[in-house]
Formats: structure tokens, C-alpha cells, sequence
């Protein structure tokens, strides 16, 4: 995938050992060479995809995944060349709305799509797309035509600053406002038709391709799956995605979504029988798709009912598969709705894998208890301990519930100062907290003629400053 | 290379033993930097390297080994390394009639075969070439990872049949090493895992185990590494030595100390 070179030479000196060994030139996770360009400057050229962005730590390829809070979770967005997991939910009332949000985002940003379903018409999907929320300077420029190739005279020649010459210069396809990453949607709203129909989208429908007679090679996985594995690869090529297909020259992303994966609707028994015939089927699918997807410009969502799965192994399998899997976890029907903790919230989302991607580290968000809500207009997501933490400030002193709100702070849940810091505070608080019950020996008094009260929730209620014990304790 | 997993294996490039087989394992968390330590540690130390690599793709490993000082290409253009890249294979074989036999031509058939082209793949990659002087050390297989033959429709038997062979062609016959990653799936009942999984302890002389904190994630310290040293060949006169170290991985380099003595918390 590109990776945007911030240093002209570092990139020539890996990108030509690169180049020679790969036969095509779009290849994901590969760094781009320089390329003979007729200009004065010697650094190499990079052209920039709307819709996408660099990430900081790698400079990875990322597409956004139309849920700018999720972006944020993953560490920047999805990279281009991976596939994102959705464990759907029990009744199947949040997953679609991620789902339409993944291919919303990549109507607004211009991008390809390609949505497969066995239950849906893939033009009824389109329809149902929320719209987007552009502020009325977007949307003007929006209206205009999209696909403006003009490209910035910028051979202006710098004389003090000469040394910046040499960098890169970023060439942009289309207006600056569409290629924003990650944009807020109104799930009350539909998205204007003019913007369905000027984009470029193709559809799966396996009731529709399974009656065709073309001839499937029998590779063990069910026909369905085969049908759409040879849907995408042909996509992938004839739109020249992968960059082996000479006459095309494809500067875009194609994001592919599949619903519903492994529900019986596909041909699947892995939710009906524990040892079915098939139980290798959707991990070959999987494996096959990896494939893909690594050598094209290309991003995919899958949404799966992993709840269904009767063996629990095959899901272990389909996470290791995948690279980014999501969990959401609605609270319909469970004893959660009428908890007050989350009285706020819909349900629980969990980011149960981030991939390594070019990489020994991944962006491993610390936190996480997260919920998330569907209000009238926005999906938001927000981490639950901040409405545990406003019931429960009496069993934080204020001090440590300040330091917990605190952006990064190194007390945060997960770190190692905090669980110490509980640890003792607790251990204190339970040792002062028992000399409320009667013992054989009274309380002790020191000297000075004020009793060292004991630690318990009335301690810090009504906020004066009392002795807290632990830590913070005076040493007598 | 990771100089401080070095020091805890008590190993050098330049004097590692031969003939061994090494088991990485990983539980609730993510091993493959235990990959990259040793392919980059055996290029190093001037073997011959054959990389069955069916998880990730060839620029993911050639990236992440710039980072710990070797270059994937260059070993690939000299020879040093031979590379199987188990997804674009897998893309080639099933949308192309392939004419020769493929190592991994399995994915085209409906039954669970066994793994015999790969076996003659590793074979004719490893096997030493008659120019005269010696020019690598030693060989070496690489295979990343395991489990995904068996999600693949291999059976757990096939595949220790596979690194039987391979053990008896590249361990004891051209008295190489040999490293393998599988995954341990903890509480999820794969049977098939388990059984591979087992198996592979016995018959392994040192086994590294990349498993999670019990007391869930932190972000100090990443996981916690088990080292266990075995003699499978000889009855146990000795005891198996076994350490526990907990581990931060950092950009390019994976920091070790004992439980409990990391620095976030000193």
C-alpha cells in the first residue's frame, strides 16, 4: 500500500530494492519507488486517494470506516488490504448500521463498492444509506463536479527554504472537502439519490447468481462462497485494483461489504450443526479473501453471526483470519436494559483484535469498557466508566477520579499505577473500614485529641477535605 | 534479532546448536514477534533459510526485519532465502488451472489430502548444493503458522506428519533447525489444535510460550514469555529448566525482565 515518504532519499533507497523484486507496482503494504517524472524535483511523486490518510506509526494506507469514534478505537482508521470482522449482535439491529456506515463513507469519498448479501438486495442496501452530514460549504462544493482532474501548478521554485524542494509533493484527485476522512452521518436520513447514482457500486446477490450455470472449479467450499470469491476477483482485475491488469490504471479503493457471512443463508451449516460436512468452508473463504485483499487496493467489512456458531473453535479460527475483529453486544432482552449503569447506552461494543501490521506494536487503545448509543442522529461511542465513575465518586477519592478524566493520563484503567494504587487504597480502606465494627479494643486516640476517622463511602461526600487513608495518609 | 532474548536463550548467531526443533506458541496474545526474531537471528547467522509463511505477506516481514537489521530481498536475491507466500499463492491456485504441481495444491482439492508437495517443496529448497565450498551454514524451516493448515481442512494427523518428515529430512539429515508457530486456542475446544499442539511439545527440544497477563492487558507489559528446555531424545536425567519472563515489545526491539520487576513499576 502507499506509504507516504516524508524523506525523499529514505524512500529511494528502499523503494528501488523493492521495486525491482515485485512485478507489479500497486501491491499493498509495499512502499512506493520513485518513478521517472518529468519535473525538476528528483524526490518521488505521490498521489493521494481521497478518502484515505497515512497512518502516523507506519505510514499504512487507512480508509475510515464511516464512524470517526471507531477510527479513533483502531488506531487511525482501517489500513487499506485487511478485512474488518463485526460479531453481529443478538438480534441483528446494530451490526447493519456499521455496516451501511462503511459503505456510506465510501460513497461520499468516491470510492468503489461492492456489497454481497444473501438476504438483501445489495440496490436496497444503497438506498438505505445514511446521509451525510456535510456543513453547507461541503455541500456546495460537492454539488460541483466531483471528479476535477485539474492538478495544482506547484513547480514554483523556493528560495529559501530550498531544502523543502526536494520532498514530495502530494497531488489530490477531486475537491478538498470530499476527501475528508471519516464524516458524521444522520441515521434519520437518506442519502440524496444524485449521490447513490453517481457512485460506483456492484452488487452480490447469491439468490440471483447461485441459479446461473457457470461452471464452478470444485475447490471444497460451498458454491456460495465460490460464487463470490470468483464475483470479487473478477472485480478486482477487470477494474485493475491489483494493478496486473495493463489497460487499467485504478487510483481508487474498492470497499467490499459482506452481510451476513456464515448464516445458513449462504449455504453454511456451521450454525446449524456442530460437525457439519462444511466446517472448513468459511475459513478457506476467509484465507482465500486475505489473499485478495493483500494484493489489491482494497478494504472489506464482514458482518458474521458469531452467536450462532456451534463450535466454538471455528470462531477462534475466523478471528485469527481476520485482522480487525469488533464485537457488539446489544442489551436487548439481557438483565443490562434495566441496569442504571447503562441506562444511557444500547449496547457494548468490544475491539477484540487489532492487527500488526508492517509492525512489532499495534495502536492498542487503553480503554476498554466501551458502550455506544444510537441517538436520534448519531452512533457515538463512549467509554462506560465515565457514567461508573459519576454514581461512584464516593469510592474514589477526588483527586483520583480528576486524574482518571485526564486525556492519556498514565492513572488510567489498565496501567499499572492504577491497579497498585487500588490496590493499597483498598487494602487500607478495608483495614480502616473494620474498625467500625466493634472489636475487643477501642478505637485508638492519639494525643492531639482528634479521632483519625475511618474510611468509608461518607468520607469524601461532602467534600471537605478530610484524612483519607493509604497513600494519602499523613504518617503520624 | 532480539539481543535480550539472546542472552535469556544463552545463544549467539555464530554458536547456535543444530539439529533442534523449536516450538512457539502463543495463548491470548499475539507471537509473531518470536517469528521475527528468528528469521532474522538465522539470517544472520548465515543459513540457509526456507520460509513457509501462510499468515502474513512477503513486504510484512520484509519491513519489520529492516527494523531488526536484515533485508528480506537481499537474502531473497542471493539465495539465502527461499520464500513460500502462502496468500498469493492461495490466490493463484484457486482462480488459475495450475499446470505443475504446487506445494500447496491442497486448497484445490475437497478432500483433506496430505501435505506431501509442500514436504518436497522444503526438501528441494533445503537440500544442499554441490558447488564445492560450503556457502551457508546450516538450514533452516520456518513455518508461520501452523494452525492455519488446519483451518485450511488439513487434519491435526497431517500435519504432524508433515513436520515428522520434515524434522527426520532437515533436523537429523542436514542437521538443521527447524521453528514452528502454532496457536494455543486456550478455552475455545479445538480438538485438532490441541492434539497438534501436544504432539509438537513432545517432540520439540525447546518450546517458547507468548501468552497474555492473567490479570488482562496492560500497557506495560505486554505478555509474559515461558522458556522451556526439553531433551526429548534422552530419558529425563535431568529436570526440564524452565523460566518465566515477562516481555514490552517496543518498536524495534522486545525488552525482558522478571515477573513483577517491570519498570513502570520500579
Amino acid at each position: 500500500m502507499a506509504a507516504v515518504a516524508t524523506c525523499g532519499s529514505v524512500a529511494a533507497s528502499t523503494g528501488s530494492a523493492v521495486a525491482t523484486a515485485s512485478k507489479s507496482n500497486v501491491t499493498s503494504f509495499q512502499r512506493r519507488g520513485p518513478r521517472a517524472s518529468g519535473t525538476n524535483d528528483s524526490g518521488p511523486r505521490l498521489v493521494s486517494i481521497a478518502g484515505t490518510r497515512p497512518s502516523v506509526r507506519n505510514g499504512q494506507l487507512l480508509v475510515s470506516t464511516g464512524l470517526p469514534a471507531l477510527d479513533q478505537l483502531l488506531g487511525g482508521g482501517l489500513a487499506v488490504g485487511t478485512v474488518l470482522l463485526i460479531e453481529e449482535d443478538k438480534y441483528n439491529i446494530y451490526s447493519p448500521l456499521l455496516f451501511k456506515y462503511f459503505l456510506a463513507e465510501g460513497t461520499v469519498s468516491g470510492h468503489t463498492l461492492l456489497v454481497a448479501s444473501a438476504k438483501e438486495d445489495p440496490a436496497n442496501i444503497l438506498q438505505e444509506l445514511p446521509a451525510p452530514l456535510l456543513d453547507d460549504k461541503c455541500k456546495k462544493e460537492f454539488d460541483e463536479d466531483v471528479y476535477d482532474h485539474k492538478t495544482p501548478e506547484s513547480n514554483i521554485k523556493m528560495r529559501i527554504a530550498w531544502r523543502y524542494q526536494l520532498l514530495p509533493k502530494m497531488e489530490q484527485i477531486g475537491p478538498v472537502s470530499s476527501s475528508r476522512f471519516g464524516h458524521y452521518y444522520d441515521a434519520s436520513k437518506r442519502m440524496p439519490q444524485e449521490l447513490i447514482e453517481a457512485s460506483n457500486w456492484h452488487g452480490f446477490f447469491l439468490p440471483e447468481k447461485i441459479s446461473s450455470t457457470v461452471k464452478v472449479e470444485p475447490c471444497s467450499l460451498t458454491p456460495g462462497y465460490t460464487k463470490l470469491l470468483q464475483f470479487i476477483q473478477n472485480i478486482i482485475y477487470e477494474e485493475g485494483f491489483d494493478g496486473s491488469n495493463p489497460q487499467k490504471k485504478q487510483r481508487n479503493i474498492l470497499r467490499i461489504g459482506i452481510q451476513n457471512l456464515g448464516s445458513p443463508l449462504w449455504g453454511d451449516d456451521i450454525c446449524c450443526a456442530e460437525n457439519g460436512g462444511n466446517s472448513h468452508s468459511l475459513t478457506k473463504f476467509l484465507y482465500v479473501l486475505r489473499g485478495l485483499l493483500r494484493t489489491s487496493l482494497s478494504a472489506c467489512i464482514i458482518t458474521m453471526p458469531t452467536h450462532l456458531i456451534q463450535n466454538k473453535a471455528i470462531i477462534a479460527r475466523v478471528t485469527t483470519l481476520s485482522d480487525i475483529v469488533v464485537g457488539l453486544e446489544s442489551f436487548i432482552g439481557s438483565e443490562r436494559e434495566t441496569n442504571p449503569l447503562y441506562k444511557d447506552y444500547h449496547g457494548l461494543i468490544h475491539i477484540r483484535q487489532i492487527p500488526r501490521l508492517n509492525n512489532l506494536i499495534c495502536d492498542e487503545s487503553d480503554v476498554k469498557d466501551l458502550a455506544f448509543k444510537l441517538k436520534r442522529k448519531l452512533f457515538t461511542i463512549e467509554w462506560v466508566q465515565d457514567n461508573y465513575l459519576r454514581q461512584e465518586r464516593n469510592i474514589y477519592p477526588p483527586g483520583f477520579s480528576y486524574l482518571l478524566k485526564q486525556k492519556d493520563s498514565a492513572w488510567g484503567e489498565g496501567s499499572l499505577q492504577h491497579s497498585t494504587f487500588l490496590m493499597s487504597f483498598l487494602a487500607k480502606a478495608t483495614a480502616f473500614a473494620s474498625r467500625l465494627v466493634r472489636h475487643s479494643e477501642p478505637l485508638k486516640q492519639n494525643g492531639s485529641g482528634r479521632i483519625r476517622q475511618a474510611a468509608g463511602p461518607r468520607l469524601w461526600h461532602d467534600g471537605r477535605r478530610q484524612e483519607a487513608p493509604g497513600l494519602l495518609g499523613i504518617p503520624p | 534479532m532480539f539481543v535480550e532474548l539472546n542472552n535469556l536463550l544463552n545463544t549467539t548467531p555464530d554458536t547456535a546448536e543444530q539439529g533442534k526443533l523449536t516450538l512457539l506458541c502463543d495463548a491470548k496474545t499475539d507471537g509473531s514477534f518470536l517469528v521475527h526474531h528468528f528469521l532474522s537471528f538465522y539470517l544472520k547467522a548465515n543459513c540457509k533459510v526456507c520460509f513457509v509463511a501462510l499468515i502474513q505477506s512477503f513486504s510484512h516481514y520484509s519491513i519489520v526485519g529492516q527494523k531488526l537489521g536484515v533485508s528480506l530481498t537481499m537474502a531473497r536475491e542471493r539465495g539465502q532465502l527461499v520464500f513460500l507466500e502462502g496468500l498469493k499463492s492461495a490466490v493463484d491456485i484457486v482462480f488459475q488451472a495450475q499446470k505443475e504441481p504446487h506445494p500447496l495444491q491442497f486448497l484445490r482439492e475437497a478432500n483433506a489430502g496430505n501435505l506431501k508437495p509442500l514436504f518436497e517443496f522444503v526438501r528441494e529448497a533445503l537440500k544442499p548444493v554441490d558447488s564445492g565450498e560450503a556457502q551457508w551454514t546450516y538450514p533452516v524451516l520456518l513455518v508461520d503458522d501452523l494452525s492455519v493448515l488446519l483451518s485450511l481442512g488439513m487434519g491435526a494427523v497431517a500435519v504432524l506428519d508433515f513436520i515428522h518428515y520434515c524434522r527426520a529430512t532437515v533436523c537429523w539429515e542436514l542437521k538443521g533447525n527447524m521453528v514452528v508457530l502454532v496457536h494455543d486456542s486456550g478455552d475455545a475446544e479445538d480438538e485438532e489444535n490441541d492434539i497438534l499442539l501436544n504432539g509438537l511439545s513432545h517432540q520439540s527440544h525447546l518450546i517458547l510460550r507468548a501468552e497474555g497477563l492473567a490479570t488482562g492487558f496492560c500497557r506495560d507489559v505486554h505478555g509474559q514469555l515461558r522458556i522451556l528446555w526439553r531433551r526429548p531424545s534422552q530419558p529425563t536425567v535431568h529436570r526440564d529448566q524452565s523460566f518465566t519472563y515477562q516481555y514490552k515489545i517496543q518498536d524495534k526491539s522486545v525488552s525482558f525482565f522478571a515477573k513483577g520487576m517491570s519498570p513502570a513499576v520500579l
